[in-house]
């Protein structure tokens, strides 16, 4: 009560400063999103159209965003967490639902993802989704073809086969830090379900990651970008965009460092960012304006091409690079958009099981 | 408070005036030392009392993420309430899996090891400015005090680029033949203690360096006077006077060392397990504040129990040394 009391008076103080101030128009939205994942023409455009001043602030972990967010009092008021910790954060009440009669482009969705981001949001209450991908493996074509003989890499055999990642041991390997993009990529190559909870299939998930750890350089969740443009390693198990990145700035950089992504054909994770606004979120009708923005095709298509992700706007792709929509890398073909999966969160004793079998892989101990 | 209201009331026959001066001076003389005590009151005891309440909680899936919150939302009994639901659980926790112990050890392994290498490093560094021209210290002292001006975290990215396979340790060794593959240091515990050497050893250096200038050069003149190998003054003489330094310097280098975190993540491989990194799993990964509170609380005692004692000790052998 006290804490509220001072918020209040604290509040009013604020909002008298702003009125004698005389600056009640100067609109404000606060966004919070993945860091390099928006062309930032994006925001000054929209702060000339619509007189909505952005302040932006990016983070690099789904960790890190929750924790703000379970605090509560983030002040943001658009936030870009990814489906399995929105499902987590909306049970925990974290989110607002959408007025959708603020939100007229939504009509320009594509039910091809809106359909799979509904398994974390019923009903797509209280996101829209940014952009998706997948997880996949990220490789320096010329190390790689030198190493294994071939430059043709389509299966997950290439990483949780022992044999041939010893071969790619001394080039390097490195692989995200995320158990829960990481541990279904095992059970999938050892065609168990992704999404399975059952002690025994982590353990077994364990077990295969096991057998390659003596192989795998680093785990890190950002590192591998600029590691696979300077040609440090020659494979990554990683992000879709950040390895698309990857391949443009070892382009940028002319030495000769070619990099490939491939969406393994035993079926890969599709992962979704979504926009969605915190319950205390200070400025709502700004909030959905700029949601709203985004879901401009013209717009999200003009982010899609800087950031070299898929959207999830249908009536977009007709503004998309051609080249990025033709790629089946990034926008998949009807079969391999088949054999793509999603993972639910897992509940806190199956959180705590993965989390520790992580531990044990990453650490040995 | 008490005391002094006695001691200043005492001389009342003095003029009033020279009563109100001293109960004056006495109350300013208190403030002085009470904006310390406030400020670790605030900033140290509350945020500590906060921390260990949580570690008494439960994990939950709502904002904040533990239950009891113990607030004051259903009056003065529903935050008493709360308290019955504050358990010990989180510290049993920690028993049971090997995880946290060998994670203790380890970072305070890790720490120990890069104490003693900076006090190796620093000592001469120390040395050298004590014994420099006077006119030249002050640049000294500003050349040692001068990274601190360059962010930290770029320091230690700065690092990768030296030690990784193609960086620029590697190139130098290769172009003057010294080895002929390279070296593989990124990545590795040695990456680890050269970070925590060099991004701690000016919190070495200066205390030593405050020590040894004050040091009086005459007793080596003397000791050299009456026949003493330079080696023997130094471990006679030189270091025990330096003493002070050198345990100040240990303490500053070893207890933000033992929960490092910035350091093992970027330089160290993935298989060095340290505290801060569990910390860091149980808050972010695991979302379980409780324990990850159970886990600080520990490491706290750890650190500062030790201290304690040390400076219990210490306040001994002075006291019998008079």
């Amino acid at each position: 009560m006290i804490r509220k009391a001072l918020w209040l008076s604290a509040t009013s103080v604020f909002l008298t400063l702003f009125t004698v101030g005389g600056h009640a128009e100067d609109r404000v939205v606060n966004v919070f999103n993945w860091s390099d994942y928006i062309d930032s023409s994006i925001i000054d455009d929209f702060t000339k159209k619509t007189g909505i001043k952005v302040v932006y602030d990016t983070f690099d972990s789904n960790e890190i965003l929750e924790t703000k967010l379970l605090a509560g009092g983030s002040g943001y008021d658009v936030v870009v967490p990814s489906g399995n910790f929105l499902a987590r954060q909306i049970q925990a009440g974290v989110f607002q639902k959408l007025d959708k009669s603020k939100l007229p482009n939504i009509s320009n969705m594509w039910d091809t993802v809106s359909e799979r981001t509904a398994k974390y949001d019923p009903g797509n209450e209280y996101s829209v989704n940014y952009m998706w991908g997948t997880v996949g493996l990220g490789y320096n074509i010329k190390k790689v073809q030198a190493a294994l003989g071939t430059d043709k890499i389509d299966s997950w055999d290439v990483f949780f086969n022992p044999d041939s990642l010893a071969k790619l041991k001394d080039c390097g390997v490195y692989v995200l830090d995320s158990p829960a993009d990481i541990i279904p990529a095992a059970l999938k190559y050892l065609g168990l379900d992704p999404n399975s909870t059952s002690p025994d299939d982590i353990a077994k998930a364990e077990e295969a990651l096991l057998k390659v750890r003596p192989y795998i350089r680093k785990f890190h969740s950002s590192e591998y970008i600029n590691a696979l443009a300077n040609g440090d390693i020659c494979l990554a198990v990683g992000w879709s965009g950040d390895v698309f990145q990857a391949r443009n700035r070892a382009v940028e950089a002319k030495q000769g460092v070619e990099i490939g992504y491939s969406v393994p054909k035993e079926g890969a994770q599709m992962w979704f960012d979504q926009m969605a606004i915190p319950a205390d979120a200070p400025h709502v009708a700004e909030a959905l304006e700029f949601i709203n923005y985004m879901m401009t095709p013209e717009v999200i298509a003009k982010s899609s091409n800087y950031v070299l992700y898929a959207n999830g706007n249908k009536a977009s792709q007709q503004f998309v690079d051609k080249a990025l929509l033709d790629d089946p890398s990034v926008y998949p073909d009807a079969a391999t958009l088949q054999k793509l999966y999603t993972v639910q969160p897992y509940d806190p004793k199956t959180q705590r099981l993965i989390t520790r079998s992580w531990t044990k892989i990453v650490t040995g101990q | 408070m008490s005391n002094a209201a006695v001691t200043a009331s005492a001389p009342a026959t003095n003029s009033d005036k020279s009563i109100l001066a001293r109960l004056g001076a006495a109350f300013v003389g208190r403030l002085v030392i009470i904006v310390p005590y406030v400020w670790l009151l605030f900033f140290f005891l509350v945020p500590f009392i906060i921390v260990f309440k949580i570690s008494l909680s439960q994990t939950a899936i709502a904002m904040p993420p533990y239950t009891p919150v113990l607030d004051f939302k259903d009056g003065i009994s529903g935050f008493f309430a709360g308290f019955g639901a504050l358990s010990f659980d989180n510290y049993a926790w920690l028993t049971q899996d090997a995880l946290y112990f060998n994670a203790y050890v380890t970072s305070v392994i890790i720490a120990a090891i890069s104490t003693v290498l900076t006090l190796i490093v620093g000592y001469p560094i120390a040395y050298g400015m004590a014994r420099a021209p006077a006119t030249i210290r002050p640049t000294l002292l500003m050349l040692v005090i001068l990274p601190f001006w360059t962010s930290f975290l770029i320091r230690v990215y700065a690092w990768i680029g030296i030690l990784k396979p193609e960086g620029l340790l590697n190139q130098l060794l290769l172009a003057t033949g010294i080895i002929s593959q390279p070296l593989i240091i990124l990545n590795t515990y040695t990456a680890i203690f050269i970070g925590i050497v060099y991004s701690y050893l000016p919190f070495m250096v200066l205390p030593l360096y405050s020590s040894l200038e004050k040091m009086d050069y005459s007793l080596i003149e003397a000791a050299k006077d009456l026949g003493c190998p330079p080696t023997s003054a130094f471990w006679k003489i030189t270091f025990p006077l330096s003493l002070p330094g050198v345990i100040a310097g240990c303490l500053l280098v070893f207890i933000p060392a033992v929960g490092e975190f910035v350091i093992p993540d970027l330089l160290g491989g993935s298989q060095t397990l340290m505290i801060g990194k569990t910390l860091w799993n149980e808050f972010f990964a695991n979302r379980d504040w409780p324990v990850s509170s159970a886990v600080a609380v520990i490491l706290l005692l750890l650190l500062t129990v030790p201290i304690m004692f040390f400076q219990q000790a210490q306040a001994r052998a002075q006291e019998q040394d008079k």
